[in-house]
């Protein structure tokens, strides 16, 4: 057991650092909770991409840096930390560029690979539907072949990011007399097809979070699928164990819990016992869900998919981004309620953005119920309900 | 970064697995509970032979030249056997302080035999009271006559003290803030003891010292340097403690899911009901980063890192999570769990007992309180 970071990673950590202090000492962005998946600035993910910082661990024949996924997790961690906005990269970089590289023809990997790293390629999901949540077999959305090509018909929705995505993966139906989960095929749709239409959905804190997306005889062409057909159910469970595998399933708020033990620090609110306690149960439940992420990366690191060990981190960590802004709010009482702008606002209204923005975490990206049904048949071997 | 076990670890653990299976079943456990000597002199001089008390000291005094990482392996294993004796008294408590502050002389003299299990060694630190891991609230006294000290006044929750041939005392030296860690003779007439009943069935004892006389030459480390050393045992003490939790919470949750497993209504398994499955999934999540979160301060101590906050973590956090890890294993066993005629009982007691031992969880978090700088 090593629980320390070489000196290489040391290193790199402070080079990502300090670029990040850089950025925001010259004003162009400041710390943001939810950053990682609401802070569309082409601008950081171009300097990021300059940096080689997009599909990192990719290889390099497709101009990843082939680095491990500590580096990778060292990075994520600290743009994390200081809320930066890199949600235009941030599913490319972080699971559609993987699933192409594991499922994906030559063909694809040498159009889309690159250009992910560049920052020239923004992606967003199409999994859910207004019919399919939880019970992703279920889907309706139909392809069916003509030719050359894929007509592609439906609805997805909870898209983040889809407002300025310029591809969806997307699943849909290519066999629809098959058993459901041997019937869905995976598929890369240009944003700009005929047919393809968004509507944007406000969040409850009154944010455009994501956008239905509307699929009208958009035509694709076949080598825009994405691995075998009819074998997408099985590649977007690969896929989603990468998608609840990072550090922002426990920083997605950073900004705000720093915040807050400021806050309490400057406030002599730290002196009051309660107060304290509820701070340092905090830092514990952090430290703890720090573990079971780093825990992920290096089963990724062995060349495994992180299984029922992202099913864990994120299932616990969700759950600490929930109290930690239970607690924020306990401590700012009656100016919590205050959002950004109002007069008397605490904290940039980050308080109140993150306890309501938090009641989704547990939802996205397999609900907490799923989670825990994975860990029960996966890790555990209990038998199916 | 790596988060697994060394091949050799690995076989430690399975040696360690294998031989406490056969040495340790629950039947045996009771008697030791039961018995007034609460361990088997027997089975101590095999584990000395099996070279587990000199595991982790180095090999001029006889021991294994292994880390304390290679020992919270070991720990692990004794606390999923529920093993009773006095191996944490003698070896964490007394050996490792006594490795860690002792002049080389007082090594020489003392480690060999521990080594070999021929002495048994306990530590003195908590007294009656509220305050118990609070060393300025120390009120045991070490008063300077002539060339010796004499020591009175009374510790409580002391391990062992009815078997041990020697006991680390935690005592004032002077009226202001001075601390000192004495060296006894156990077995001195002015040592009085009393057996406490406890839960774990774990002779937990009441020490008074009626002025007793030792020599200065048995003075661990330097005088009035004890708070330091204090904290350290302190420290090694606590994440002992998490990994005998480690150990038997993990073995709860393999008892538990097999249970779940095996046990039907409604004809089918009752683990195949998802709120039973969710029971369990919790069970696992706590049980898993209570190891990492231990692994990581045994890792630091073994690499004598400064650990205070890591420590302190894992401490607050193997307590609450063994406390949720019980809660839902009695609830999923039913009722046969609550009688003595299941095994689920003698871990619930004894992980209460390593929780409330070195500090709890209350105790901790103050302490991650101001490594925050709150």
């Amino acid at each position: 057991m090593d629980f320390s970071f070489t000196e290489e990673q040391n290193k790199f950590r402070q080079e990502v650092e300090d670029f990040l202090k850089e950025e925001i000492k010259k004003g162009y962005w400041e710390p943001t909770c939810d950053a990682w998946v609401q802070g569309f600035d082409p601008g950081f993910t171009k300097r990021v991409a300059q940096r080689g910082w997009i599909g990192l661990t990719w290889p390099k024949s497709y101009g990843g840096q082939g680095r491990s996924h500590i580096d990778r997790l060292i990075l994520t961690e600290e743009m994390l930390r200081y809320g930066a906005p890199a949600a235009c990269h941030w599913f490319g970089d972080r699971q559609v560029g993987g699933a192409i590289l594991s499922f994906g023809s030559e063909e694809l990997k040498k159009e889309f690979l690159p250009r992910i790293v560049k920052g020239e390629a923004y992606f967003g999901l199409g999994m859910s539907e207004p019919g399919t949540g939880s019970d992703l077999a279920s889907l309706q959305t139909r392809a069916v072949e003509d030719g050359d090509y894929y007509v592609i018909n439906g609805q997805k929705t909870w898209t983040s990011c889809a407002s300025f995505s310029e591809y969806f993966d997307i699943y849909a139906r290519t066999d629809p007399e098959a058993p459901r989960h041997r019937g869905i095929s995976e598929f890369i749709v240009d944003a700009k097809s005929p047919g393809v239409s968004r509507i944007p959905m406000i969040d409850i804190t009154g944010t455009e979070a994501w956008n239905d997306v509307f699929f009208d005889n958009v035509r694709v062409h076949k080598r825009y699928l994405v691995g075998e057909k009819n074998r997408g159910f099985y590649q977007v469970l690969h896929q989603l164990d990468y998608e609840r595998s990072g550090m922002e399933r426990l920083m997605g708020n950073y900004p705000l819990f720093e915040g807050i033990i400021q806050f309490a620090k400057e406030n002599k609110l730290s002196r009051n016992p309660v107060i304290r306690n509820k701070l340092a149960q905090l830092q514990i439940e952090f430290e703890v869900g720090h573990l079971l992420i780093y825990r992920v990366a290096l089963v990724m690191e062995d060349g495994r998919a992180p299984n029922w060990e992202s099913a864990m981190s994120k299932a616990y960590c969700t759950e600490f981004e929930k109290r930690l802004a239970c607690v924020a709010m306990e401590i700012l009482g009656p100016y919590g309620q205050l959002k950004l702008g109002s007069k008397f606002v605490p904290l940039r209204g980050m308080a109140l953005h993150s306890y309501l923005g938090s009641k989704g975490y547990s939802l996205q990206a397999g609900t907490t119920e799923i989670l825990k049904n994975i860990l029960a048949s996966r890790r555990l071997g209990l038998p199916s309900s | 970064m790596k988060l697994t076990l060394t091949e050799e670890q690995e076989m430690l653990r399975k040696t360690a697995r294998d031989f406490l299976a056969d040495k340790c079943s629950k039947k045996f456990v009771k008697q030791m509970e039961e018995s007034e000597a609460g361990y088997s002199r027997d089975l101590w001089r095999e584990i000395a032979e099996l070279g587990w008390m000199g595991l982790a000291f180095p090999g001029k005094y006889g021991g294994g030249d292994m880390s304390f990482l290679d020992l919270a392996v070991l720990l692990e294993e004794m606390g999923r056997a529920c093993l009773p004796g006095p191996f944490f008294s003698t070896v964490v408590l007394g050996g490792l302080s006594i490795l860690d502050i002792g002049n080389e002389e007082q090594k020489q003299e003392y480690l060999p035999k521990l080594i070999r299990g021929e002495k048994i060694f306990t530590l003195a630190l908590t007294e009656p009271g509220y305050h118990n891991y609070d060393t300025s609230s120390i009120t045991v006294e070490a008063n300077r006559h002539d060339d010796d000290y004499i020591i009175s006044g009374t510790k409580l929750f002391v391990p062992d003290v009815h078997i041990a041939d020697y006991l680390l005392c935690v005592a004032r030296t002077n009226s202001k803030s001075g601390i000192g860690i004495f060296l006894a003779d156990a077995k001195n007439p002015r040592i009085k003891y009393t057996v406490l009943k406890t839960t774990a069935g774990d002779k937990l004892c009441e020490v008074v010292f009626d002025q007793v006389l030792v020599p200065a030459a048995s003075i661990l480390g330097r005088l009035n340097q004890g708070r330091s050393a204090v904290q350290r045992i302190m420290q090694r003490a606590a994440v002992g403690k998490c990994c005998e939790m480690v150990g038997n919470i993990q073995r709860v949750l393999e008892m538990t899911v097999d249970y779940a497993k095996e046990r039907k209504q409604f004809d089918r398994p009752i683990g195949s009901f998802q709120v039973i499955q969710h029971y369990c999934a919790d069970m696992a999540t706590d049980t898993d980063s209570a190891r990492l979160s231990t692994y990581q301060a045994a890792w630091m101590l073994s690499e004598g890192l400064p650990c205070t906050k890591e420590v302190a973590v894992a401490k607050a956090w193997v307590g609450q999570a063994s406390q949720r890890v019980f809660a839902l294993a009695h609830q999923i066993h039913g009722a046969i769990g609550v009688t003595v005629e299941h095994d689920l009982h003698y871990y619930t007691r004894r992980a209460k007992a390593a929780e409330l031992a070195f500090g709890d969880a209350d105790f901790y978090r103050e302490v991650v309180a101001r490594e925050m700088g709150l």
